[in-house]
């Protein structure tokens, strides 16, 4: 199984693997922002934690088509089905190399585009962390949409239509839990917890019907 | 105890028609099937159905003397495409080492090292390369030492030698020799003989029955 993680991470660090295309994507998105909307810093600082979630969860879903159609193309999918592992801890495993190579590298980049948007220190910390805690689930989501669409040759936009709707409690959630750490009266643990019973709930949820949307697949 | 590979009554689908039906056989250790035929005949169908990778209309496939307990008959094969299984990014180290760590031994061997497996393809010292930097015939034959560095006791060939020259045929023969003289099982399905003793399964297409010819 670390054996899968580690060829998973290598495949995405090797050229063409796109692990920094979504950082890069991210970047974009967050630095034309300030652009459009103008130099009103306290407006800016306002709507920060919000842009932060949208870039993040947009350049989460770039790459995910790929998560099994790669696998697909060469025949590897085959063997991975074929395995006395269960097909969930390989669609889990899968899941979790996808997010440290590419939602990772978001959460990582989130201060910096903070600093864009003209947050507060404590307002960067917990849009971070909400990252941290949320942009796992949008992966695990997108896992089930990726295996549906596995056989489509261009299914990329199909996924993310797909798994759209359903990453939007994670981004309900997971802003509110922002704000909340900046904005007095509202309190930080209640949103923060639901967003984290959102990500175990699809860590279980997610892969499952991944396995099984793949073994319908086959062909 | 030897095992076996037992097909009873087996038929499979393509979309709406029946693409074979009615297909049983016996292999018990030591034993090899050629599956042949026309295009489009339902070779590669039922390697695929043998392989689990499709479901069967009807029938069923068995492992028999097997000692442990086991879910599907798929996890003792390995099948061996049309599609080589590996990644053209990583080196042909790398690739094998991914599919000997993935997918361990069957009970009843033991995969041989990665290097070794490149050498008996008649391909040693060049497992540092890019898979990507290999010709076709050589992406063929690294994809063949897969059978080798994980054990499993069935092998499931479609069109093995496909882009082999005349020498790598016959050091793939010698191999499958050697698995069959280990007490494995091959069913392969071929156009060019496969150059060891084997029984055939002669497949004729469009629902027709498949008739065993012998040896």
């Amino acid at each position: 199984m670390t054996s899968l993680f580690l060829r998973d991470l290598k495949l995405a660090m090797r050229a063409g693997g796109g692990a920094l295309i979504g950082v890069l994507f991210f970047m974009t998105v967050v630095a034309v922002v300030p652009f459009a909307v103008g130099p009103d810093l306290n407006l800016l600082s306002r709507i920060g934690p919000a842009i932060l979630w949208i870039g993040a969860l947009l350049a989460s879903l770039l790459g995910l088509d790929r998560l099994f159609q790669a696998e697909r193309e060469d025949g590897s999918l085959d063997l991975m089905l074929m395995q006395e592992t269960p097909l969930v801890l390989t669609v889990l495993m899968k899941c979790l190399a996808h997010w440290t190579a590419t939602g990772l590298p978001l959460v990582i980049a989130s201060p910096l585009l903070g600093l864009f948007m003209n947050m507060k220190e404590l307002a960067i910390g917990a849009t971070m962390l909400t990252l941290l805690a949320g942009t796992p689930a949008i992966t695990l989501i997108g896992a089930a949409g990726a295996a549906v669409a596995v056989t489509l040759p261009r299914g990329g936009l199909l996924v993310s239509i797909l798994v759209l709707p359903l990453t939007v409690p994670v981004l309900i959630f997971g802003v509110s839990a922002a704000y909340a750490a900046v904005e007095d009266p509202a309190p930080f643990l209640p949103p923060f917890l639901i967003l984290i019973a959102i990500t175990l709930f699809f860590a279980v949820i997610g892969p499952l019907s991944a396995a099984l949307a793949l073994r319908a697949a086959s062909d | 105890m030897p095992i076996s590979l037992l097909v009873e009554g087996l038929s499979a689908k393509r979309g709406e028609d029946l693409i074979f039906h009615d297909i049983s056989f016996v292999l018990t250790a030591g034993e090899a099937l050629v599956v042949t035929g026309p295009n489009g005949s339902g070779k590669s169908t039922l390697l695929r159905v043998l392989a689990g990778l499709l479901a069967a209309q009807s029938g069923r496939v068995l492992l028999d003397g097997i000692s442990s307990e086991i879910g599907h008959p798929r996890e003792f094969c390995h099948y061996l495409g049309h599609r080589n299984a590996m990644k053209r990014e990583l080196t042909v180290e790398e690739n094998l080492s991914f599919w000997k760590s993935f997918m361990g031994d069957s009970p009843g061997g033991a995969g041989i090292g990665i290097e070794e497996a490149a050498e008996a393809l008649g391909l040693g010292g060049i497992s540092h390369l890019p898979f990507g930097y290999l010709s076709a015939g050589q992406q063929r034959r690294m994809a063949m030492a897969k059978l080798l560095v994980a054990y499993r006791p069935i092998w499931l060939l479609d069109e093995p030698t496909a882009a082999l020259d005349a020498s790598a045929d016959r050091l793939f023969a010698t191999l499958v020799t050697r698995h069959l003289g280990a007490g494995g099982i091959v069913v392969a399905a071929t156009h060019q003989p496969l150059g060891v003793e084997a029984r055939e399964l002669r497949m004729t297409g469009f629902a027709g029955v498949a008739g065993e010819v012998g040896h």
